[in-house]
């Protein structure tokens, strides 16, 4: 008797580990639209509502925690917010003369660039679910393919790059985060036009790396990183031109190989509410094709 | 533990609710930086309850709704999972423990197998990006705060299950004297 409860109790146990390591296997050799990611897409639409509905319903609950930590961070936050709002407003006397200088200048050369977002269709989505995983940092929204979403589309809200669409459905999607340990997004340092990398560190949300830039050494603090946008039409990026990604935070090393730039985002991924996918990432490719 | 429909659908709902609760609530709600993640300790607490049998299949049906929810590797979770609630449910058959605390060590152990066992599994199928030291500190936060809320869960969960459960001696004991009744002895 006590033999057969043995047997038994191994013979389930290899029998899980087993569908495990079949289900790893199939899923790592599947193609994009291969069964299993199939049943993962079906079984994400028909949850969606419930997770919406729950989102909804306990978003006092959300809301009484983020109080509490919002309370104890808003001294803090003031001050940084002063002494941010004096530096702009010098930067915006800068600008003012710079944006005349500039529409001049466009004037002269011609070059028509659409800089609003309109042209690239954005789509308003709520965010209703997270990963509480490092590794995988993702969101779930409700906006999907019914609306004009598709993979790889990038992913915004007010303050600049949030990340890309990963898994998309009927009427939702997955968002990957800027921090996801699989993104990777090439960029421009904007004061100095070098271009690079923006990668994450996993464990890390609010640090990226600004890597693979060719003269490491005229990237400063404080400098913006955008999105470099297609440079090449061999390999188009996903990625329209000039998205505000971060803000350089520090610069390790002095060395021009073991330079290591450290980019704080200006979207903070940790409290997304609603986010915007742009839905026409290439419309100001083709605008601008003759 | 009674095996039949309604406990099964207690299991199954428990998995369910628990995993929606976890993806619209808990892992939104950070403190010192980090969410608490339910899983493990449901896992664990399944285990706890009901046995090595039961702690396995629980932890690879919620790791598998959690990877299909999420998008992520399919059978990754389930892995971490079931030798979570393996485990729990082995240390119940083997030293039934009686000590009111072992549903906090036991949390918390699942919790430290699930997260590092995650962690591993990714090292093993290859991480492209640089990896920071803060991930240690996210482990060891995650560790305590699910330790904190180790015993509510196997509290709630050994509510919801309690009519499935064997009759538990000591418990039936203890009841005797607290709700006023004579002891054997005055009786006699």
């Amino acid at each position: 008797m006590y033999d057969r409860q043995v047997r038994r109790r191994r013979a389930v146990l290899l029998a899980l580990v087993a569908c495990c390591l079949v289900l790893l296997t199939a899923y790592f050799g599947e193609s994009s639209g291969g069964p299993l990611k199939s049943v993962q897409t079906g079984t994400m639409e028909v949850v969606a509502p419930v997770q919406e509905g729950a989102n909804r319903a306990l978003k006092p609950v959300r809301d009484l925690f983020g109080w509490f930590g919002d309370t104890f961070d808003a001294k803090d936050e003031r001050d940084k917010l002063e002494a941010e709002r004096d530096r702009l407003r010098a930067e915006v006397a800068r600008l003012q003369v710079a944006a005349d200088e500039n529409a001049e200048l466009r004037d002269i050369v011609d070059y028509a660039r659409s800089s609003g977002l309109d042209a690239y269709e954005p789509q308003t989505a709520r965010v209703y679910s997270r990963s509480p995983s490092s590794w995988y940092q993702t969101i779930e929204i409700n906006k999907g393919s019914s609306d004009g979403l598709a993979v790889n589309q990038p992913v915004i809200n007010g303050k600049g790059l949030v990340g890309k669409v990963k898994a998309v459905s009927d009427g939702n999607a997955v968002v990957m985060l800027l921090s996801d340990s699989q993104f990777g997004v090439s960029a421009l340092a904007a004061a100095s036009g070098q271009p690079g990398a923006i990668l994450p560190v996993a464990g890390s949300p609010g640090d990226l790396l600004f890597d693979l830039v060719p003269e490491a050494k005229e990237v400063r603090t404080g400098d913006t990183i955008v999105t470099a946008g297609t440079v090449s039409a061999r390999l188009p990026s996903p990625f329209p031109q000039g998205i505000p990604i971060g803000r350089v935070k520090r610069i390790d090393g002095e060395g021009e190989l073991d330079r290591t730039i450290h980019v704080t985002p200006f979207a903070d991924l940790r409290d997304l509410d609603f986010v915007q996918v742009l839905t026409e990432p290439s419309a100001d490719l083709r605008a601008s094709a003759p | 533990m009674t095996w039949n429909a309604a406990s099964i659908g207690r299991l199954f709902a428990i998995g369910i609710v628990g995993g929606i609760l976890q993806l619209t609530t808990i892992s939104q709600v950070a403190i010192f930086g980090v969410p608490a993640d339910l899983s493990p300790l449901l896992v664990a607490a399944v285990g706890l309850l009901c046995g090595s049998i039961a702690g396995a299949g629980f932890g690879f049906g919620l790791g598998l709704f959690m990877d299909t929810l999420l998008a992520q590797t399919l059978g990754l979770s389930s892995l971490v999972l079931l030798a979570a609630g393996y485990g729990a449910g082995r240390l119940r058959e083997l030293r039934d423990p009686a000590h009111a605390l072992v549903p906090v060590a036991v949390g918390a152990a699942a919790t430290a197998v699930a997260v590092i066992g995650f962690a591993v599994l990714q090292f093993l199928l290859g991480v492209d990006a640089p990896v920071s030291l803060l991930l240690v500190r996210q482990t060891l936060m995650t560790i305590v705060l699910n330790t904190l809320l180790a015993m509510p869960v196997y509290l709630a969960c050994r509510r919801l299950l309690a009519p499935y459960l064997p009759d538990d001696p000591r418990r039936r004991r203890r009841r005797a004297y607290t709700t006023g009744g004579l002891s054997p002895l005055s009786r006699a």
